[in-house]
């Protein structure tokens, strides 16, 4: 099995803010928001560079998804940046009604989703946020997978007309795609081949996914990585290609079962190819405070959850 | 330039067209549609430069309109029609499957006129603020109007969005809070008071402007007088008394008439007062 190469390390919001600089320079309609986490959510250099597209809102996350609709009614690309709690759960109706329903261009921008937030604990560990956003229709999901890619859909999300929710984290973790890739919504990417069971992963379980199937394969078994990146449009065609050529299915993902990538490709299979299934993520239950790792052991996130689930769903089959 | 008492009988048309839309569906919100009725008016015939005939999302180089208390949509989408943005044959899809004019305006059916959809309350003055900011940003000397309700200002957001636009001085918004001092289940002042309005604006650096929501002249005046008052730098909040069901003599001064609709003897009651200066639809 090839190895991947590592190129660094870095937090995927930092490759967000390199991203908002970069569709900045490409794109003078792009203007940004914050409310009142303008470091946390990098977006220092874009406000450096353009102070007159960037608008503190302070802290009214409601307000900021209004104006944002609004300035997208007047023909910005407006890019709305907080925590993934606050950009989410604590507006959805104004997502809803405002931005959603109304076909608002507007980019809402969520970094330190999930456990890996650590410390602060649950209050801000949002493990709903994938579920809540592609509920909405008309709404993109992407959850890139580090710093590389995150950059790349954050300039990839600034070309495409209409709503799109973007969803990063807080904590460093390796660089293992390439620079100034091509970013492509909706388009499933493999990045190992294998005959015996698919991963579905996304996020931040890319890179964890991708060293259980190196542990598998020192056991002998063939697996097939995808990086889901963007959840909502679901790359259906590439999920069935592979569950047809393996015939079972793990999803993993630093979220909720409910509302889920797995719950996503569940839906997929059931109504196309049912195949044995096994899901990593939180199994309904908020987080806790603790270190980004402990956390991500605590909550079965972590490699040995994605090969034992591996293996019991070979075992399903 | 319409005169007042021709402003004053296209509002008698848009009356006529309200009561005869919540009628027809059973459903609606006639109360707060009859009261906003000649301001609506003033604004969509009058007060804003506006080009029904080519309407985009953007509304570059002229003047926009949010609702933000989406309910009284029967108004708003009478004085669309009648002013050229569809055809007032339209009015009589109001709420049925497959309408353009849902119970709540949207942009989602793609109704001309309409740039944000409303009915979730508290959310068109961050729209509007943003709108203005956009306008700002491009150069653009137009204004965004919005009309909010005053118990929609028990809404949170509203006070994010006062504050918002206080501190980024956008002076090219003009808001009028419906000020009828009725709610659904009541008078706004039992349910929850937020006592006295003028003070609060200005302490977020608005300017407050005060009229008669139901006297045209007074609508004409005052929105002249707040065009000129944007050079202070500071939005605008008109606090527009107006009264429920105005121009319907049982519907008026209660809140019982928010939502509910008329039956066939209670239209001719109130079409018998409204006098056809345009034409019914």
């Amino acid at each position: 099995m090839q190895a991947i190469a590592v190129l660094g390390s870095n937090d995927t919001r930092s490759g967000f803010g390199a991203g908002l600089l970069e569709a900045g320079k490409q794109d003078e309609r792009v203007v940004a928001l914050c409310a009142d986490l303008t470091g946390s959510l990098k977006m220092d250099a874009f406000k450096k560079e353009f102070p007159e597209r960037f608008f503190q809102v302070g802290i009214a996350e409601a307000n900021m998804m209004g104006v944002a609709a609004g300035l997208a009614t007047g023909g910005k690309i407006p890019f709305t940046g907080t925590f993934a709690n606050f950009s989410t759960g604590r507006v959805y109706d104004q997502i809803r009604q405002s931005i959603a329903y109304s076909g608002k261009n507007v980019k809402i921008c969520a970094s330190h989703a999930g456990v890996t937030l650590g410390e602060d604990g649950a209050t801000h560990q949002i493990l709903e946020d994938i579920g809540l956003m592609k509920m909405l229709p008309g709404m993109v999901v992407i959850n890139p997978c580090d710093f590389n890619q995150t950059k790349a859909a954050t300039i990839a999300i600034a070309k495409h007309d209409g709503p799109c929710y973007l969803r990063f984290g807080r904590p460093k973790v390796p660089i293992f795609t390439a620079p100034d890739q091509n970013f492509e919504i909706g388009k499933a990417i493999t990045i190992y081949e294998g005959t015996d069971v698919s991963i579905f992963c996304t996020g931040h379980l890319v890179w964890k996914s991708i060293q259980a199937a190196q542990a598998l394969a020192e056991k002998g078994i063939s697996v097939e990585v995808i990086n889901i990146h963007t959840i909502k449009p679901l790359d259906e065609k590439a999920v069935l290609d592979s569950v047809r050529k393996t015939g079972c299915v793990v999803s993993a993902e630093e979220h909720m079962y409910n509302g889920g990538l797995g719950d996503s490709i569940a839906q997929l299979l059931a109504r196309n190819l049912p195949r044995p299934m096994e899901f990593v993520g939180v199994n309904d239950t908020f987080g806790e405070s603790g270190t980004p790792d402990q956390l991500m052991a605590k909550y079965h996130l972590d490699v040995v959850d994605v090969i034992a689930a591996a293996e019991k769903v070979i075992s399903r089959k | 330039m319409p005169s007042v008492s021709e402003l004053q009988n296209i509002a008698s048309q848009v009356r006529r067209d309200i009561v005869r839309m919540v009628h027809a569906v059973q459903s609606g919100h006639p109360g707060g549609s009859l009261g906003c009725a000649d301001y609506l008016t003033a604004l969509y015939f009058q007060i804003m430069e506006h080009h029904p005939e080519r309407f985009t999302q953007e509304g570059k180089n002229e003047d926009v309109f949010v609702l933000s208390n989406g309910h009284i949509s029967p108004v708003f989408y009478s004085v669309l029609a009648r002013s050229g943005y569809f055809d007032v044959k339209e009015l009589s899809t109001f709420r049925k499957l497959n309408s353009r004019l849902q119970g709540h305006p949207t942009t989602h059916e793609g109704l001309p006129g309409v740039r944000i959809a409303s009915g979730s309350l508290g959310q068109g003055l961050s729209v509007a603020a943003g709108m203005a900011l956009a306008k700002r940003m491009n150069g653009d000397k137009h204004v965004v109007y919005v009309n909010t309700g005053d118990g929609e200002l028990q809404e949170g957001q509203n006070w994010e969005a006062i504050m918002f636009a206080g501190h980024m001085g956008l002076s090219n918004m003009i808001v009028t809070v419906d000020f009828n001092l009725q709610q659904i289940d009541g008078n706004v002042i039992d349910i929850m008071s937020f006592r006295e309005l003028k003070s609060k604006f200005e302490a977020f650096n608005w300017t407050v402007l005060e009229m008669n929501g139901n006297d045209m002249q007074d609508i004409l005046d005052t929105n002249a007088k707040a065009k000129e008052m944007r050079s202070a730098g500071k939005p605008i909040v008109i606090i527009m008394r107006t009264e429920m069901g105005h121009g319907v003599d049982f519907m008026m001064g209660s809140h019982e008439w928010h939502g509910i609709a008329p039956n066939d003897e209670q239209l001719a009651r109130a079409l018998n007062q409204l006098p056809e200066t345009l034409g019914d639809y």
